[in-house]
């Protein structure tokens, strides 16, 4: 049999050379360059220069002199740092209870095959399509305490009437919620509806053939079903948290008195561009990392581990 | 016996069940809608209502009853008079900023990423995986962590402080979300047809532009919306990245509305509050359902 | 070269998977080979190597005496017809038909000419300005065959191209891909699940499984010569029976049960005495009695009795094993009854138990 010189030959005989491994779908890697720049240059390179320049003494520009822990020992003595890693906690706590459990609760209510589904939808999650900074001034101006609903309701005979969570440094952080939540509830509503609708018509079926009632199916069969939807709306909302500063910004500018609603994104800003003592901005920025890093560690842990997934 | 089922099957119920419209329950269920939905009109209503008003009106009057006396004033105030520290054009000046920052960062982000998706499905390669993974997650990353590096990386571009630079950064920060839509997107058209375009003889853009994009129209205005009402609506990154000069509109309502210097013009403030919103509700309103599956694209596991 | 398409060594991993095994095959110029086998069995992942739209892991694929292991699939003078058509929804059946010839940058008039012949043959004249989603599933398929014949190939690759369609219109379809193998004359390889399709088609049937070629050859012979125990159950329906038992008296005899059968006939090797054998014999292939045979028969019991309209199955219970039996209408017997079986040796397969080879 001929087949072997054959074979040999074949290899190098014809125009079909081997191609080197990384010239194989050129125009693909190159097409791929901005996403691998993106990712390796933005998002590795950028965290880790963050987190290395932690600790340095960096002040107006950033200097390799190495201070090991002295700015996170500065930092969580700050009253201002403390101040705002509290504010967060509770805002987010609150935001996530709030949003989540009223999110699910509308779109339960929308899943009842209600007519003008489209028109309720439409209102609740105008809000979302509108930024932070709007969303803030519309309610710094009804939480106004002279002509907002404060003035209004005193106007209509109870002068004694208080409601002016804006400046006071005990309420400032529930004036925030109400604005909040108006803005973010419609999106989790969608989500949770999205979800809702994925569940299988036959469940529901099922459920009736059996005579359960609709809140116990509900309760018992639906929302442990809808756990990853849950689970993904938990870890965007919070991931969005985190990040909370514009809203702020619009409506408080971090006060009243100074401190009483800061949060951690403030205080990054503030030190990087204002107070020219970035390596205390570095050290805050690296902390809400890793406070970012311990939602999302166990939740990628839950959806990824174990499955292969791609 | 046949006679029996007869009689029997006729004394029971019979017909259409009947039903009732104003059941207790579609009572409850209707008001608590309606009632919410006051809730989230009400800021808008504020707005236009105060926006509308002149300011003795808004000092005398009840921020939601219906202006008495209709003026226009506050809006051509805000639009062209408004003052930001020295600057006194009013939010004009911002609200074309916005523009110039936002149309070549919505173009340019969604070409990378709509690239980037087509390249992850159909033209896999080692490592492009790992590469996505990391834009997934470097979506969760709190921007404050990389602001710095990206100042420092603008600059030596010499980037930092122009419209560009801002630009980059839009549409680096785009490209996690808009890359999970696309990936999505295009693993959702069958294998088969990017298989007959190669025996075909079709290459990497001849796929791309002659096969998947006219395939995915949908898709494209989803991330328009997407792109369009989130560029519009960022804050941070207008403030860290570009000069007062090019502040997008944004930086400069919150610069008027919260300046301490001056008699607060809540009229004026509403106007140009209304104005800012302006562009991401019409676009809004505009795309209806696309808008929401462009917002459930993120919580779309990839 | 008399071969259109060789494969040699021919073998492909995905990571640490080895999907297909250090696989041989060699197609002849104009013939028609069938890769057959169950969902998982690399017969589609093969089309896709010979094809190029898989990097193949080792080995060589020469298509027209050529080496096209590296080439690009639009330069390996291939056409290939896939299961969802795949045809480019925004183009005219026509832009879908001269996509690949514009590629290539073949002259209009050329285009033209090949258009209009292929439309010919297919029948598709009418179609030719519309888009694909007016068209109905089995004139799409046409429309997708006519895409690989305007590249003018010798090569043509079908990947399950029927197995979309409705149980009618395949059949339809089936005997037009025949007719157009007779009339072109060009070499096909076709990949399906479906036995009726490969027996019908095929000029050698490839039963596949786990990544290997079980066996290689003519339909008939495949049918009615399997080589292994699992291209002898793939193949027909009903499947084959298989009686477990053992070779006596030298090999020429087969005990199952209490019964032993006489191996006279049996065309195969030598069967030795072994104490792991199969004795596979297909359901028309047995005859049943309700009176005991002249010769050895196995006594068994009718369970169920199906009409399928031209003939009838039987499923009986023999020794303990299932069997099923295909008999005339008129020789349906009901249920419960007693009966005996007698085998037809020539056209049986005795297979090792423990190689699943055939004796």
């Amino acid at each position: 049999m001929a087949s072997t010189t054959e074979a040999a030959t074949g290899r190098q005989g014809t125009e079909a050379r081997p191609r080197a491994r990384w010239t194989r779908n050129i125009s693909a890697k190159i097409a791929a360059i901005p996403m691998i720049a993106t990712a390796l240059v933005v998002f590795v390179g950028g965290t880790i220069w963050t987190v290395v320049y932690s600790f340095t003494d960096s002040k107006l520009l950033p200097r390799l002199r190495w201070v090991g822990f002295d700015q996170y020992e500065r930092l969580w003595s700050q009253n201002r740092w403390l101040i705002s890693i509290e504010n967060l906690m509770f805002y987010g706590v609150m935001s996530l209870v709030f949003t989540v459990t009223m999110g699910f609760i509308l779109a339960v209510l929308m899943d009842q095959k209600i007519r003008f589904e489209d028109t309720f939808r439409t209102i609740m999650l105008y809000p979302f399509a509108l930024s932070f900074i709007v969303t803030g001034l519309v309610w710094q101006w009804i939480l106004n305490p002279q002509f907002g609903i404060q003035g209004v309701v005193r106007d209509m005979g109870w002068t004694s009437f208080s409601f002016d969570p804006l400046n006071n440094p005990q309420t400032v952080l529930y004036g925030l919620l109400i604005a909040g939540l108006w803005q973010g509830t419609g999106f989790v509503m969608c989500l949770m509806l999205a979800g809702l609708r994925g569940i299988d018509e036959d469940i529901w079926k099922a459920a009736r053939v059996d005579g359960i009632p609709t809140w116990k199916t509900y309760v018992m069969v639906i929302i442990p079903m809808m756990r990853p939807v849950f689970i993904t709306t938990l870890v965007i909302v919070a991931s969005g948290i985190i990040r909370l500063y514009d809203l702020v910004v619009a409506m408080t500018s971090g006060g009243p008195g100074g401190n009483a609603s800061q949060v951690p994104a403030m205080y990054v800003y503030d030190y990087m561009f204002q107070a020219q003592n970035l390596g205390q901005g570095f050290a805050a920025s690296t902390m809400m990392l890793l406070s970012v890093l311990i939602v999302l560690i166990p939740w990628a842990y839950l959806e990824f581990g174990g499955k292969k997934h791609g | 016996m046949a006679d029996l089922s007869m009689s029997s099957a006729m004394t029971g119920p019979r017909g259409a069940r009947p039903k009732r419209a104003l059941s207790p329950r579609n009572i409850m269920l209707y008001g608590i809608l309606i009632v919410v939905c006051l809730y989230y009109l009400l800021p808008l209503w504020v707005m236009v209502m105060t926006s509308l008003k002149g300011m003795p009106e808004v000092r005398m009057g009840n921020i939601f009853a219906p202006p008495v006396e209709i003026t226009f004033q506050p809006w051509v105030k805000a639009w062209a008079e408004a003052c930001t520290g020295l600057n006194c054009d009013g939010l004009s000046r911002g609200f074309w900023n916005s523009v110039i920052i936002t149309v070549p960062s919505v173009i340019l982000s969604i070409a990378i990423a709509s690239v980037n998706g087509y390249a992850l499905i159909n033209w896999k390669f080692k490592g492009s995986d790992i590469f996505f993974t990391i834009l997934i997650f470097g979506s969760f990353i709190p921007y404050q962590i990389m602001l710095y590096p990206i100042v420092i990386l603008l600059r030596e571009m010499g980037l930092y402080g122009s419209l560009w630079g801002l630009v980059l950064v839009h549409s680096v920060f785009g490209m996690p979300i808009l890359t999970l839509l696309f990936r999505n997107y295009f693993s959702s058209i069958p294998e088969e047809l990017f298989k007959a375009a190669r025996v075909d003889g079709a290459g990497f853009w001849g796929i791309y532009f002659r096969i998947m994009l006219p395939m995915s129209l949908p898709i494209f205005v989803v991330a328009l919306i997407l792109q369009v009402t989130g560029i519009w609506n960022d804050f941070l990154f207008g403030v860290v990245y570009t000069k007062p000069a090019y502040y997008p509109m944004t930086v400069q309502l919150n610069n008027i509305v919260n300046s301490v210097q001056g008699v607060k013009e809540y009229n004026v403030n509403m106007a140009a509050t209304l104005l800012t919103g302006l562009v991401p509700l019409v676009v809004y309103f505009v795309s209806g359902k696309l808008f929401v599956r462009g917002i459930a694209a993120g919580a779309v596991k990839g | 070269m008399g071969n259109s398409i060789e494969v040699k060594d021919l073998t492909l991993n995905f990571g640490s998977v080895s999907v297909l095994k250090n696989m041989n095959l060699d197609v002849a110029e104009g013939e028609f080979v069938v890769l057959l086998g169950p969902s998982g069995c690399g017969k589609s992942t093969l089309l896709n190597c010979l094809a190029g739209l898989l990097d193949i892991t080792d080995g060589q694929i020469w298509i027209k005496g050529k080496n096209v292991t590296w080439a690009e699939p639009s330069d390996r003078g291939i056409g290939m017809v896939f299961q969802s058509y795949a045809l480019y929804p925004q183009m005219t059946v026509r832009g879908n038909l001269s996509f690949g010839l514009k590629n290539a940058r073949v002259p209009q008039g050329e285009i033209d000419k090949r258009i209009a012949r292929a439309a010919e043959i297919l029948q598709i004249q009418p179609l030719l300005d519309r888009k694909p989603a007016a068209l109905s599933g089995g004139q799409r398929q046409r429309v997708a065959i006519g895409r690989a014949l305007v590249r003018d190939v010798d090569v043509f690759l079908f990947d399950e191209p029927l197995s979309n369609l409705d149980a009618k219109l395949r059949s339809e379809l089936r005997v037009e891909i025949k007719r157009l193998h007779n009339q072109l004359g060009n070499t096909m390889v076709y990949v399906t699940h479906d036995q009726i399709e490969a027996l019908t088609l095929a000029d050698r049937i490839a039963v596949m499984k786990g990544g290997v070629i079980q066996q290689l050859a003519a339909p008939l012979e495949i049918y009615n010569r399997p080589a292994n125990l699992f291209v002898a159950g793939f193949l027909g329906s009903p499947s084959m029976n298989f009686l477990k038992g053992r070779t006596v008296d030298g090999g020429r005899a087969f005990q199952f049960g209490s019964t032993k059968i006489d191996l006279a006939g049996y065309e195969g090797g030598a069967v030795l005495e072994r104490d792991d054998a199969i004795l596979g014999v297909r359901p028309e292939h047995i005859t049943v009695s309700t009176v005991p045979l002249s010769g050895p028969s196995i006594p068994a019991e009718v369970e169920i009795d199906e009409n399928l309209g031209a003939d009838s199955l039987l499923w009986l219970k023999a020794e303990g094993t299932n069997m099923s039996v295909r008999v005339p209408v008129e020789g349906r017997v009901p249920a419960g009854t007693k009966v005996h079986l007698g085998l037809d040796i020539p056209k049986a397969s005795l297979f090792d138990a423990k190689t699943e080879q055939r004796i």
